[in-house]
């Protein structure tokens, strides 16, 4: 893994990559994240730069890592997935939240996306399957309960260096 | 240096009063030397003097940190002579160092008559895996022998300050062990684990003291070390898995669920592997250095009338000649009871490898389907449609952006799909028609498979009318006939089932579902008609005038045995003796008529059957996929349709067809192996090629699926179906290990009126008498009977207890809908 990580820092501060940031551009050509639609959010997530723009570093790459590896248990994926998919990071999935989840599933292109009409039905029923306490928002506790009866989460939240 | 050092530890001793519990300063980050690289992590203040942990060590004073909350460290400079007047600290540790360096650490409240401890601390680096290890704790407690060290102040701990202490450690190794699980960022954890292992370093050599300190301290030496142990070999074994790469590169460009097959095909490797060391160690291996060599006795030599063409490799190809006189077949095998110096026991061995292959595989593959099923929490849960849809349908390991648009537009039309049938309500038009479709459809398959198995029984009929013709007469069609249509009966009929299946117009997993299971009756049935056809031949071929039954074989051994003694008697040229008491004439084994051997020619049956479904299956491949590839590919330009959109266009990888190929051959391997102890080693040879091929053709020739659906709720049925098919080979293996004697001229079990005989006759000679009482006891149909009622019973109470608790579930989940509702 260090391999990796040294391997995107440029030549000059190979030397002292346990100390450098690895800025977002060049995170993001990582094969595992290049195709992943969530990658802006899964690098803003992980990383703990104070100036906010995004960058990582040697143990940030490792918390991310670790979180997607096999090993991790289903409540710590369900934790960080939550927070990946917080777009506006206020803590809950609300209903803009949701419609940007949906438009980053649904790819780049205009023709993939879902109708205004299809995509109101959609987040309804969202809402009514997963929102217990009918406040109009996803918090984590309905999310971690929602995604740990899916059988398929664990193994799709899934990256393998 | 020792007078700053007593120092301290006055002003310490004042200060322990005021010690903290959540704060304790302490050394450098043990992640840090694990790194082995200095990071500069702010937390840490930058300094990096105490990178000398990592080599030598100072005798200077170590540095004091103090944490409070995520990612602070405030460090104290153990240069400094007032080292330990932090005001804003809480906590002070003092450290001395006499030869090398020595760590004490005073300990909170509650404490403050203890003396301290002294321990020579050494933080060796650690060699780590990419994930942060919690456990990691290396240290040599040692006393400092030092004069000024203020040994004597040890107090008498209370008993409950003991316990108490007790319990604080047991929390701080829980609290480290399930580190890992905490979704806190990586510097908090780091940081906690810190704080707790210095805890727990600290009492455990408090807890140790007056109790044989050293060998408590020992213990304690040796359990790290064996968790260090454990881990590098954690680390080593996760290197050691074969073909990870390889497998990773199909995800990334398929999909989980093609990888999925890979990683089926990898597992079922690791068994053959292991039924192959088994057949291979226990029974080939002993034979062929130990057993009577080749050309000493009858059954081990080519007969002479094949010896001409013994060795031509068509002969050999068919396994025949020298391949079936060989350790490769059952017939080979000696019934000498022990051979070689090492008093081997081969007919033990070999029914015990029998026995055991299949316990063993038994035993594996219900181990997996449990986990599997622990895996999959509860089944089929439709309640929450929409948002698994939303949140778990993105395959993260997908690194390829076709892949990824494939995944896109897959999950768009699925969103669309689900909004649309959940806004109108299916209307059943037409639900007559339909109906009347998938009866329809049914009963072609039906027929389809019975048209398969008569096809079968035909052609093995119809080799067995070759054979006693004289394979000679007939080509190469002729004589592979049975193995080649079963073969292509495999390919063709799984497309026929997809034909007839849209006929039907079920839900695509349904029809998965219906489809696989099709396929599967197809290749059941394909089997056992096979198997009833050898068992018909068999007794064919035992005798070549008698009518069919299998209890002729006795009047056959009868008439070979006689007819051996009259060959004997023509050797001394006179009159049948009536006790041959002349001394034995020295026959080459070659000419010493045979009896038959119908537990080899099984055994060859299968092989052959591998064999040909091997090729069959590369071929396939090759043909399929490869050709088909290089033809729209090349041909593209001077055709007149868009190849590549239309017809034939570039190949999906067939999951479902692959999967069932490979169940069922592992089906026949395990109803092969007691008669060809080879075929393991076969099949390992078989699935090594295979998965190398399978990956090549993958990567160059398909494409992705473009309906990318999940593999994971299929994989127990696969499971499902590998237990069902072991069971169901070993039924026939098991039925002739009781109920069919051996042959009487072949095999390690030749002689005996029973193969299971073998197991009597080692508890009579090997054991000691009580042994064999005691088995004759417990062997007791009255033993028996309870056991069997009292399993029974348990059966029935888990199985009770487990339904109430899917109720009891039930219950809450209706609940959680009602509260959900209001």
């Amino acid at each position: 893994a260090y391999k990796r990580f040294s391997e995107l820092l440029p030549k000059e501060e190979r030397n002292n990559a346990c100390s450098a940031r690895v800025p977002k551009s060049q995170i993001l050509t990582l094969p595992e994240l290049r195709a992943n639609p969530f990658q802006h959010r899964i690098c803003h997530v992980f990383s703990t730069s104070d100036d906010g723009d995004d960058s990582m570093s040697f143990e940030d790459f490792l918390d991310m890592l670790s979180v997607f590896s096999d090993s991790a248990t289903s409540d710590i994926k369900s934790h960080y997935a939550f927070r990946i998919f917080d777009f506006d990071d206020d803590g809950t999935l609300d209903r803009k939240n949701l419609e940007q989840l949906v438009n980053c599933l649904t790819g780049q292109g205009e023709e993939s996306r879902l109708s205004t009409a299809e995509m109101e039905q959609l987040i309804q029923n969202i809402l009514e399957e997963s929102d217990i306490d009918k406040d109009g928002t996803i918090n984590l506790s309905e999310f971690q309960h929602v995604v740990s009866r899916s059988p398929d989460f664990a193994s799709s939240f899934k990256i393998v260096l | 240096d020792g007078s700053d050092v007593d120092n301290e530890e006055s002003s310490a001793a004042e200060n322990d009063d005021n010690v903290k519990g959540t704060d304790k300063g302490g050394k450098k980050t043990t992640p840090r030397t694990r790194r082995g690289r200095g990071r500069g992590r702010g937390r840490h203040g930058g300094e990096e003097d105490e990178e000398d942990e990592d080599g030598t060590r100072r005798a200077g004073h170590r540095r004091n940190r103090n944490r409070r909350g995520r990612g602070r460290a405030a460090e104290n400079e153990g240069n400094d002579s007032d080292g330990g007047a932090e005001k804003d600290r809480k906590n002070q540790t003092n450290q001395k160092s006499k030869e090398d360096d020595g760590d004490e650490e005073d300990e909170k409240g509650g404490r403050s008559g203890k003396g301290k401890n002294e321990k020579k601390q050494d933080k060796k680096p650690d060699k780590k895996g990419k994930k942060e290890k919690a456990n990691k704790k290396k240290k040599d407690k040692k006393k400092s022998a030092s004069g000024s060290d203020s040994d004597s102040e040890e107090e008498p701990i209370t008993e409950e300050e003991l316990a108490k202490l007790k319990e604080e450690v047991e929390e701080k190794k829980k609290l480290i062990a399930t580190l890992r699980n905490k979704p806190w960022k990586m510097k908090k954890k780091l940081s906690v684990l810190k704080e707790a292992q210095l805890f727990v370093e600290k009492f455990e050599g408090a807890l140790g003291k007056g109790k044989g300190k050293k060998f408590y301290a020992y213990k304690v030496m040796m359990t790290k070390k064996w968790m260090k142990f454990q881990r590098d070999f954690e680390n080593f074994k996760t290197a050691c898995i074969p073909w990870e790469m390889k497998i990773k590169e199909i995800e990334s460009h398929f999909g989980s669920s093609v990888a999925s097959y890979f990683i089926f095909l990898r597992w079922m490797y690791g068994i053959n592997m292991i039924l192959f060391g088994l057949t291979f160690g226990l029974v080939m291996v002993p034979e062929a250095l130990m057993g009577k060599p080749y050309g000493s006795l009858p059954r081990k030599t080519v007969p002479r009338a094949e010896e001409a063409t013994a060795m031509n490799f068509a002969t050999l190809w068919d396994f025949s000649g020298f391949a079936q006189y060989s350790v490769l077949f059952y017939g080979y095998y000696n019934n000498q009871r022990t051979i070689g110096w090492l008093k081997f026991r081969m007919p033990l061995s070999y029914f015990l490898v029998g026995v055991g292959t299949i316990g063993y595989s038994f035993m594996i593959v219900i181990r997996t389907m449990a986990k599997n099923a622990n895996d999959d929490g509860g089944g089929d849960d439709t309640s929450f449609n929409f948002s698994w849809k939303m949140f778990t349908s993105w395959d993260y390991l997908i690194g390829n952006p076709e892949t990824a648009d494939n995944k896109f537009a897959s999950i768009t039309t699925s969103f669309k799909e689900a909004i649309v049938e959940e806004q109108e309500s299916r209307k059943e038009e037409n639900i007559h028609l339909t109906r009347f479709l998938r009866v329809l459809a049914n009963f072609l398959a039906l027929c389809t498979l019975a048209g398969s198995g008569y096809l079968i029984f035909f052609v093995v009929r119809r080799s067995q009318k070759f054979a006693l013709e004289g394979l000679e007469n007939y080509g190469w069609w002729e004589r592979n006939e049975v193995n080649m249509v079963m073969s292509l009966l495999g390919m063709f009929c799984p497309t026929l089932f997809d034909v007839i299946s849209s006929l039907e117009n079920y839900h695509p997993r349904i029809a998965l579902r219906w489809q696989l299971g099709r396929i599967f009756a197809l290749f059941l049935g394909n089997l056992y008609t096979f198997i009833i056809a050898l068992m018909d031949e068999i007794n064919l071929k035992a005798r070549y005038l008698l009518p069919f039954t299998i209890f002729n074989m006795y009047l056959e051994e009868k008439i070979v045995k006689y007819n051996m003694t009259i060959w004997e008697a023509s050797l001394y040229n006179g009159t049948i003796p009536e006790n041959s008491t002349a001394p034995p004439i020295e026959v080459d084994p070659a000419d010493v008529p045979r009896g038959p051997c119908w537990e080899t020619m099984v055994g060859q049956e299968f092989v052959r059957l591998t064999v040909s479904d091997t090729m069959t299956t590369y071929i396939t491949i090759l043909i399929g996929d490869f050709l088909r590839a290089v033809f729209v590919r090349f041909f593209n330009y001077c055709w007149c349709w868009d190849l590549e959109y239309g017809f034939p266009s570039y190949s999906e990888f067939d999951i479902s067809g692959n999967v069932l190929g490979l169940i069922f051959n592992q089906g026949m391997i395990w109803m092969g192996s007691f008669y060809a102890p080879c075929l393991p080693a076969i099949n390992v040879f078989r699935l090594h090629t295979s998965m190398y091929l399978q990956c090549w053709a993958v990567m160059c020739c398909n494409v992705p699926q473009e309906r990318v659906f999940k593999a994971s709720r299929s994989n127990n049925f696969y499971m499902a179906m590998l237990l069902f098919i072991l069971f169901l080979s070993t039924l026939p293996a098991v039925y002739t290990i009781v109920s069919i004697p051996p042959s009487f001229d072949c095999g390690p079990f030749s002689g005996k009126t029973r193969m299971f005989e073998v197991i009597s006759e080692t508890l009579e000679h090997d054991f000691p008498s009580w042994f064999g009482k005691v088995f004759g006891y417990a062997s007791n149909p009255g033993l028996i009977l309870p056991f069997i009622l009292l399993m029974v019973l348990s059966i029935y109470y888990l199985n009770a207890t487990s339904k109430s608790y899917k109720e009891a579930n039930l219950e809450l989940k209706k609940k959680l809908q009602s509260v959900r509702n209001r």
